[in-house]
């Protein structure tokens, strides 16, 4: 088998600048909360197909430093339902041409994205999300364990295991992309367009008037806002309640690791929700393996290592050449989680004031769809059709998005 | 790890415990009287603190049996815990 990707290429030259670094207007069309990956792309939409460009993101922390720069960077669209087909899917095709679009390298790489089955029940409800993703005309492939181990040979396909393979759905055109380059990318394309891109610069009270949001108070002093967008991730129940409303969201860490640097041995990205794995091998070279969530509420991104140890575990089965690599690094992130583990998406109950939150263990992937439907319902000041499942109503009228089962922990 | 405290058996590692989110959550008194928002505020919504926060474990591998306990979510570090039906200890510092 060959490796037909760009591991052994050099990486680009970096522009000394990427964004400049103003300090805040008094005033603004839009202020975007949150400088991850969700709050640039919703910028660069703003600004590129809205002409929005009086816009500021502000970071309290630095650019990306949040979950944008935390998480495995797995990249699909292969979702169960409708709603999620629907906007999973516009993002990877914004993806098919992001680096062209926004003129800056992101090392976005097609290289398969494989979920495996281990049970009986397991592999009934893969073929289900096989047979729905044909239907909502999204790439996918059924494989058995022989096919499995064509694509992906150090995985164990040995029966005599706890957890054996069964099968696998397969969706070529998933993937992993660097994620620190993409938050680059789209900071320099908003930046280049005259979006204001301000770090350190904490949100201390969301500004209400009749009902309405006027602007926030920061560290910085108060910056006035036509309209306010919370792109905040773990801290969206923190902004909510400073707005005066509540959000059915609970933080918790979710945890990632990655291995020293090894020979290329794992050509396509492998997740597993019945045994709690997901990985895939960096263009470096590292291993690079998400955890299940840790089981308590937390801002402090960081987990217990037992949750790490119990991943390897069954990283290990899966993978008995795995044995050998050293870990390298572990940490922490803080993902909001909806009861529903969907995202919620648009207006809210304050006039002006837009949310995008609930992206829990996988909203990586959902970064330049998110930004684009996003950025769409602002401009309009209505939900754009693939965010308008994803109201805060739905927990009221009881259309939920129930991904749990079909995205198990490996979002 | 974090090191619970059970208020029936003492400090134990958190593997031996379940989680069991916000505390002090009871089931509505006249649940034909609520309406669809306040169903929704019960089944779907819950606190989540940035801070101190009352929150309920079940020692799952030891007494079986649950309880409260104050955990600060910044620091990870605990305050008392407290049987069901017990009155509330005051809110950490």
């Amino acid at each position: 088998m060959t490796i037909k990707r760009r591991h052994t290429e050099e990486l680009p030259e970096h522009p000394d600048f990427l964004w400049k670094n103003p300090s805040p207007k008094k005033s603004y069309d839009v202020i975007v909360i949150g400088a991850g990956g969700h709050g640039l792309a919703t910028a660069y939409y703003l600004a590129k197909n809205f002409g929005i460009t009086n816009v500021a993101v502000l970071e309290k922390g630095y650019l990306a430093g949040g979950n944008m720069g935390r998480n495995t960077t797995i990249i699909r669209s292969n979702y169960l339902w409708d709603e999620s087909a629907g906007i999973y899917e516009k993002s990877l095709q914004l993806w098919e041409g992001l680096e062209e679009e926004v003129g800056y390298e992101m090392f976005f790489d097609q290289r398969g994205v494989m979920t495996l089955a281990h049970s009986v029940s397991d592999l009934r409800s893969k073929q289900r999300n096989f047979y729905a993703n044909a239907v909502n005309d999204i790439d996918s492939q059924w494989l058995t364990p022989e096919e499995v181990k064509k694509i992906a040979p150090i995985v164990n396909i040995s029966p005599d295991v706890r957890y054996p393979v069964l099968g696998a759905t397969y969706q070529a055109r998933g993937g992993i992309a660097k994620h620190d380059w993409v938050a680059w990318g789209y900071a320099k394309a908003a930046s280049d367009l005259g979006v204001d891109l301000i770090q350190g610069c904490e949100v201390k009270k969301v500004k209400v008037e009749n009902g309405k949001v006027v602007g926030v108070d920061t560290n910085q002093g108060f910056i006035s806002a036509n309209k306010v967008a919370m792109a905040a991730a773990g801290h969206t129940s923190v902004l909510s309640e400073m707005a005066g409303f509540r959000v059915p969201l609970q933080s918790r860490p979710l945890q990632a690791l990655v291995s020293e640097l090894l020979e290329h041995v794992l050509d396509t990205v492998i997740m597993s929700g019945a045994v709690h794995v997901y990985v895939s091998q960096a263009h470096k070279g590292e291993l690079v393996m998400g955890a299940g969530t840790d089981a308590y509420n937390s801002y402090a991104q960081r987990g217990g290592f037992h949750v790490i140890e119990h991943q390897l575990a069954s990283a290990l089965e899966l993978f008995p050449i795995f044995s050998r690599a050293h870990l390298l690094r572990t940490w922490g992130g803080i993902v909001d989680i909806a009861p529903d583990a969907s995202p919620i998406l648009g207006l809210t109950p304050v006039e002006n004031l837009y949310i995008n939150s609930g992206w829990g263990t996988g909203g990586f992937k959902a970064t330049p769809g998110s930004g684009w439907a996003f950025a769409d319902t602002i401009a309009h000041n209505r939900a754009h059709e693939l965010v308008k499942p994803y109201s805060l109503d739905r927990f009221v009228s009881g259309h939920l998005i129930d991904e749990h089962g079909a995205a198990g922990v490996a979002h | 790890m974090l090191l619970i405290n059970c208020p029936w058996c003492g400090p134990r590692d958190e593997t031996e415990f379940h989680y069991g989110s916000e505390a002090h959550i009871g089931y509505p008194e006249k649940p034909e009287e609520l309406t669809d928002k306040q169903w929704a505020e019960y089944i779907f919504y819950r606190n989540n603190p940035k801070g101190w926060f009352a929150e309920r474990w079940v020692h799952n591998v030891g007494c079986r049996r649950w309880f409260n306990i104050w955990r600060n979510t910044v620091t990870h570090q605990f305050g008392p815990s407290y049987k069901p039906f017990t009155k509330q200890p005051s809110r950490p510092k």
